[in-house]
Formats: structure tokens, sequence, C-alpha cells
């Protein structure tokens, strides 16, 4: 067996020095599908609770079309935890599993998504910033190693272009409505700034997993270098908005070529990421009851499912059989 | 060719029954891990885990995103029935317009090749050049050929 595991190791070296990309039944080293699960499923957790967030504003939307549009994009949130717990299964990780580990408090999500959306203004900054910092890391993941990975995010960055634009479109029309409201849209973005840089992750010295990362092609670029862009593109956008960031220390590097930014902190990050954020308990709580509410359910149709086995042949569902 | 249940590369790795298509753009593998060190090629009845027994199973969804074009492979979920399958594959794959069609396969259906036997396999092919266009060369000029 020590041969072929040899030969496996050789393989999977020459297709990531080949930046090939490595499918599921292949050989891969313990470390890489770790990684891998790990990361996959706590990008699937975030977005997961992530519909929390903003589901909270489904009701009281100002609009039918906000309302429609809200609802969508929640819907979206359900669909890229989906593909991506999809992806991570194929690492052999039960999807049971995974779940149980969420509502058990086990698991990790995104920190960003345990801070509260106290106003209509924060569906704005959220789909600009939240959804703008996750598209800059989620990109350069469409050329993750791992085939199934970089599929999923294919198709999740194809549909998250939509949630940016909207949340600026919110920020544009409150920016240029009431005395109030701007003040709605710029309170709104001095409380998501920060949290929204942090969601890169730590500065490149605090993040020892990212090297490995990167030499095994799942990340593509560092932390501070994507933090960076997106620094470099918020400055601008927010100048449309008429509206300003609160970091009077944003400035373009001309040597290191790299947007810098104020301190952020980093203290209130690892409080909020080991559960002491102001919606931790809430959001894992909320999953937890839905995931229970939902018992029933899903015994039912399974046991639906296995009444009628007997009758409904494999074909039946699929009226257009036969050669692809 | 081996059972769609059949195990990873070097069977050392902890491995998935129900495991399938090898080249599923999200999906591929079943709910249950299976023993470690069962061999390639040899099949594994796919067997839910006993904490897991009440699992949905996994199904493989293929979309055709228009007329004339083939199903392709866009990911997979799970669902209780083929019923449920369908529909849920409508909501998952299908928010924008992107099928006409869709197929749902139980992923423990599908049969692969055996990554192992890669070389052996796909290697008919390696030194038949004759079987391409290009290994004619010397009607090179010739027109309409």
């Amino acid at each position: 067996m020590s041969g072929e595991t040899m030969s496996g190791q050789e393989h999977f070296d020459a297709l990531i020095a080949a930046d090939a990309r490595v499918e599921p039944r292949d050989w891969m080293p313990e470390g890489y599908r770790k990684t891998l699960v790990r990361q996959i499923s706590q990008h699937a957790h975030s977005e997961i609770i992530g519909m929390q967030p903003e589901a909270n504003w489904i009701t009281r939307a100002p609009s039918l079309k906000r309302k429609a549009i809200l609802m969508a994009k929640v819907q979206d949130e359900a669909g890229h935890g989906l593909y991506l717990y999809s992806a991570a299964e194929t690492l052999g990780t039960p999807r049971d599993q995974m779940t149980a580990d969420l509502i058990a408090g086990k698991a990790r999500y995104s920190s960003i998504f345990n801070y509260p959306t106290l106003t209509w203004a924060d569906m704005g900054a959220i789909g600009w910033l939240v959804d703008g910092a996750a598209i800059c890391n989620q990109v350069p993941l469409c050329r993750a190693s791992y085939g199934p990975y970089g599929r999923a995010m294919v198709r999740i960055c194809k549909e998250e272009s939509f949630h940016q634009r909207q949340g600026f479109e919110i920020l544009l029309e409150l920016a240029n409505g009431t005395a109030a409201q701007r003040d709605m849209a710029q309170d709104a973005i001095n409380r998501w700034y920060a949290p929204s840089l942090m969601m890169f992750g730590p500065p490149d010295e605090d993040s020892p997993n990212s090297r490995q990362s990167m030499a095994w092609n799942i990340k593509r670029f560092s932390n501070d270098e994507l933090r960076s862009r997106f620094v470099g593109m918020i400055v601008e956008q927010v100048k449309v908005l008429g509206l300003t960031l609160p970091d009077t220390d944003i400035r373009y590097n001309e040597e290191t070529e790299r947007w810098e930014h104020g301190p952020l902190d980093w203290k209130e990050f690892s409080e909020v990421l080991a559960g002491r954020g102001p919606c931790n308990s809430q959001r894992l709580a909320r999953r937890r009851e839905a995931h229970e509410d939902g018992a029933w359910v899903r015994e039912a149709a399974a046991a639906y499912a296995a009444r009628q086995a007997g009758s409904v042949g494999a074909g039946a569902v699929s009226n257009e059989t036969g050669a692809a | 060719m081996t059972g769609g249940s059949t195990t990873g590369d070097d069977g050392s790795v902890p491995v998935t029954a129900g495991s399938t298509a090898p080249d599923s753009a999200t999906g591929g593998t079943g709910t249950a891990p299976t023993a470690a060190g069962t061999t390639a090629g040899q099949a594994v009845i796919p067997v839910a885990a006993p904490a897991l027994a009440a699992a949905w199973p996994l199904w493989e969804v293929f979309v055709r995103s228009s007329r004339g074009l083939s199903h392709v492979h866009a990911g997979s979920l799970h669902a209780p029935d083929a019923d449920m399958a369908v529909r849920n594959a409508r909501d998952l794959y299908t928010r924008r317009n992107e099928g006409v069609s869709l197929w749902v396969v139980p992923a423990s259906a599908i049969i692969a090749s055996d990554p192992d036997a890669k070389g052996r396999f796909f290697e008919s092919p390696q030194g038949k050049d004759y079987r391409h266009a290009t290994y004619y060369t010397k009607s090179e000029g010739v027109k309409h050929l």
C-alpha cells in the first residue's frame, strides 16, 4: 500500500505543480482534505447563518419590490450554502455531520454575521461591503485547486454581483433621500466598514495556515493583499454615494503598490469568532430552532418516500431518459 | 469499470459509500463513511451509517440549458425521493432561467470508471495518432481536404 501512497503523493504533487485540478477520487494528503473540509464547511455555514441578518428585514422592507429582491437574495444565500455543503461532502464528510457541528456550536462561520442589522440601511451596507468583500475573496477561489470547490464558487460568484449591486443601490437611494435617510446610510457604513475589512481574516503575519493553503493552490492571494484590493475599490465607490468611510488613514502606498487603511480591532475579531459577539448566541439558537422545528418535515418526507418506493420506479420522474 | 460505490484511490483514506461521478461539479459522494481500507474496484453496497439512517439520499442534477444542448452536470442535492429531488433541483439550480429541462439521478446509480485504472483504462488511444486528421501531413495544401 505504501507504494501506492507514494504514487498518490507524486500524482497529487504533479497536479498542483501543473496548476491542474484535484478531483474527489484522486489521492490527496490528509492535511489538504482536512483544510478543504474546514474551509468549505465554514464557508457553507456562513452562507446559511448569513441568511438571518437579512431575513430580519424581509417583513419590514420599504416596498414590495425591495421585499421581493431581499427574498431572492436570502434564497441565493441558502443556495450558496447548499452548493458548498455538496462540495464539502465530496471530501467524505456527511452533510448531517456538518449540520450537527454547526448547531452544536462546534463549527465556525464568518464573524461578520454576528453583528446586528439595526436599520434598513444595513441591507445596503451588507450588500455593498459584506458581499463586496466576499466577492473579492471568492473570485480567486473559482481557481481553487479542488475541482468541486472551484465549480461551486463559479456559480456563487455569478450570483453575488447582483447582491452587491442591489446593496449599493439601496445606499445610493438613501444617500439621495432626506437628511435622516442620508444619516442612516452613513451610520450603516460606519458600523459595517471595519467588520467587512476583517472578513479577509487576520493580517498575513498572524495567519499561519495561509502559506500552506497558497502552496496547495487553494488560496491564491494573501489576506492583506485581498483586503488592500478591496479598500482600493470601496474608496472610489463611496465617492459615488457622496458618503465617507470611517477611516482617515486610507492611502495608496506607491512603494508597496497597496492600499493602506487604519488599524483594525483584532481583539474584537477574535472575541466575536470565539462566540462572544453581539449576536452569536441568537444566530445559533435560531439555526438550532429551525433545524429542530423542521425535523418532523424531514421525517415525514422520508417516511412518504419509503412508502412510495415500491410503486414509483426510478425512471418515473425523468421524462427524457436515454442518450444525453 | 467499477461500481458507483468504489473507494478512493489508495484505500487508506476514509471514503464514502455511493461515491460516484469523479467529475461531479459539486457532488459525487454518498452520505455515509464506510470502513477504510476497502480496495479499489471492490463493490461496496451503499449503507447509511446508523447515526445517519434518516439522511436523505444524494442525487446528481443535470441541466439542459437550452434546446439543442446536452444535459450537463450542475451539482448535487439531498432529497427524500425523486419528485422532491426534481423540485429541489429546480429551486437550487435554475433560479435564473438556467435550464429548460432537468435530470436527477440517484448518486448511487452512477457507475464510474476506476480512477486507479487511469493508465490502463485510457491508454489505448496512445500511439494511435493516425486516428486524428492532423496525422496526415502529406496532403497539406490540398484544398477542401
